[in-house]
Parts: C-alpha cells; sequence; structure tokens
C-alpha cells in the first residue's frame, strides 16, 4: 500500500475520448480538457487524491496511481 | 497504461473498448471490478454471461471465464453453467432490452427459482447498439427512432419485476453512484440465490440525442439529482417528490437456494437417506 505523497492522478490519453466526466465532477476542480479534446490535470498541488476521476471515467483513461509507476 | 484493477480484471489487449464518449457502461464494469476485488473472489472461479447488446460486450473486455450468448438468453445459458458446476459464481451482465423484452421469460423464471445467479442490468432505457429503438423501460413519452413522436407505452420496473417474480436479492443504483453500485454487487454477489441489481446508465448517443437530455456529463448530473433513496423519498413532501426515481435496496431475504434444492434430491436418490 503506498502512502498519499507517493500516488498522483495519471492520464492515459490514448484511451482518453474527452467526454468530460472527470473535468465536470472533480471536486477541486484541478481537472481540464486540453486543445486534443483529452483530460489533462491543470493543478497537480490542488488535487485531493480522492478518485473520483477513476470511479466515473468510462474509458480506464485517468487513475490513481504511484508516481514511479511506468 | 491503466490502473491496477484495470490491469488485473480486464483483458488489457481488447481496450480501448468501442463504447462511446460519455456512455457509462465502462463506469458500471469497472465496478463490478472493483466489487469482485474487494470481495476477494478467485477470478478463476467466476463466470461472466451476457446476452447481446452493448452492455453484453461487455464480457468481452474481462479477464474472467466470459460467454457472450444469444440475445435474451444469458439467463438461460447461466443457468445451465450455474447447474452444471454450482461451485461457480455466475453473473449475468445484460441491458434492459436483453433482460426485460426478449429475454423477459429467462428473467421472471431465474427469479422464480432463486437460482444463484446475480443479474446485473445496465438499463439505458433504449436499444443503443441497433440504432435507438424504444425498449421496454424507455419512460413514457420519451423518444427513439421508433417513436418519433413520443413513446406510449409504460415502463418497466425492472428490480420491482424481479421482486415480484421471486428474486431474493434486488436493488437499484446508479451509474453515478459508484460506491453504492460497488457495494449493491457485493451484497448481490453474496447472497445465495437470484439477485439482481439495476443500474441506471446512460446512452448519449441515442437516449441523449433523441430526447435533449445534453452531453453525457449532463445526462451523469441529472442521474444525480433526480435518484433518489426510496427510505427518503417517503419522507419528502409531496411537491418534491414529482420526477424523482427512487433507487436502493427493494428486497433482501433468505430461501433455499435452486442449484442446493436439486443436489438434495441427487442425494436422496442416490444415497437411500431420504426423509420421504
Amino acid at each position: 500500500m503506498k502512502s498519499k505523497d507517493q500516488l498522483e492522478v495519471k492520464i492515459n490519453p490514448d484511451w482518453c475520448k474527452g467526454c468530460g466526466n472527470c473535468v465536470s465532477f472533480c471536486p477541486t476542480n484541478v481537472l481540464a480538457i486540453d486543445h486534443h479534446g483529452k483530460s489533462t490535470m491543470v493543478n497537480r498541488e490542488g488535487c485531493i487524491l480522492c478518485g473520483m476521476c477513476e470511479k466515473l471515467c468510462p474509458d480506464f483513461a485517468i487513475w490513481i496511481g504511484g508516481k514511479e509507476d511506468e | 497504461m491503466t490502473s491496477e484493477i484495470v490491469q488485473k480484471y480486464f483483458r488489457i489487449e481488447n481496450l480501448p473498448h468501442i463504447w462511446c464518449p460519455g456512455c457509462s457502461n465502462g463506469v458500471v464494469t469497472r465496478a463490478l471490478t472493483v466489487a469482485i476485488d474487494e470481495l476477494g473472489l478467485d477470478q478463476d472461479n467466476i463466470v461472466v454471461v451476457s446476452g447481446i447488446g452493448c452492455s453484453s460486450r461487455a464480457p468481452g473486455y474481462l479477464d474472467f471465464n466470459t460467454l457472450h450468448t444469444t440475445h435474451g438468453r444469458g439467463l438461460a445459458f447461466a443457468t445451465g453453467i450455474k447447474l452444471a458446476n454450482p461451485k461457480l459464481d455466475v453473473i449475468l451482465i445484460a441491458g434492459d432490452g436483453d433482460v426485460s423484452a426478449i429475454g423477459g421469460n429467462h428473467l421472471i423464471h431465474a427469479a422464480r427459482r432463486n437460482i444463484d445467479i446475480t443479474t446485473i442490468v445496465f438499463n439505458n432505457n433504449i436499444y443503443g447498439m441497433t440504432g435507438g429503438q424504444y425498449s421496454p423501460t424507455t419512460p413514457t413519452d420519451a423518444k427513439g427512432t421508433t417513436a418519433p413522436h413520443g413513446n406510449i407505452d409504460k415502463p418497466f420496473d425492472i428490480a420491482q419485476l424481479a421482486t415480484a417474480a421471486g428474486a431474493t436479492y434486488a436493488s437499484r443504483t446508479t451509474a453515478y453512484h459508484v460506491n453504492q453500485m460497488v457495494k449493491y454487487f457485493k451484497d448481490a454477489i453474496t447472497n445465495k440465490g437470484f439477485s439482481m441489481v439495476e443500474v441506471a446508465s446512460i446512452c448519449p448517443t441515442y437516449y441523449g440525442r433523441k430526447n435533449k437530455s445534453g452531453s453525457g456529463v449532463q445526462m451523469m448530473q441529472t442521474l444525480k439529482n433526480d435518484f433518489i433513496d426510496r427510505m427518503a423519498y417517503d419522507k419528502l413532501p409531496e411537491e418534491k417528490k414529482a420526477g424523482k426515481h427512487l433507487m436502493g435496496v427493494f428486497k433482501n431475504i433468505t430461501l433455499p437456494e435452486y442449484t442446493a434444492e436439486y443436489q438434495r434430491v441427487i442425494e436422496a436418490l442416490q444415497g437411500g437417506e431420504s426423509n420421504e
């Protein structure tokens, strides 16, 4: 089990279809859709690692993972 | 590149999936793997069965024993699997059209027998795969390609249908309420008997466009706003009840399970220890 400071939001843009669930339901508004139509992190310090984005992503394209993970 | 849970329970080589942007099927399918993971079930002891439809493509992405069968007949195949090997954890994934229209009889009789199968219904209120025809759960007045002036049918309440037919566990949640969904999936899988979890889902491509429901995000927001726990609904003042949909657990009881009863008959006939 990793501690919170070892974790971060990770995004796989190849799988993201840009539906916007993660952006809209993020309680701290730290995500955005970029000019390619993909989810992107815009405020990493503001992220509280709640996991709402991961739960509501229909495409398994955003998740809380270890900073060291591939 | 994806999360540990998806790497463990999905066939990564088949991803990304073909579901439309904003479709909630991925949310529900992932929640099922979270429930299985939290229960600590043996991945190789699980069989996921489906019929035909958008939701029925889910087993193709899942790394369990999986079976993609004919339209509406998922429960018939699942019944055969469970009777042949009652030790297996059998889960059916079905859409509203699959399980309540062409498969309606299989649903009521599987529920009546109380066979230990967990049925998860992705209820998006429309036939998405074939182009947006109205289904048995399309609300009255809602539009589909086959109801361009509004649907005149009254919709089925699938969870209540299963309850009335004899399911020992039946509940409803939505694709937005992921934590509750995971809990209901765990309760349904654990229940020894026929279990039904109806998940109110969204189809932005067909239901959403036909009914001007907005984007996938707006439809998820609608699920969040419009669904209310049945206990909380009873306490609402009358003027606030309009337009609300009920979620929660409708039934959770214990009754003799079908494969156990069948085994009892076999043992009585083979062992000569019948009490009759």
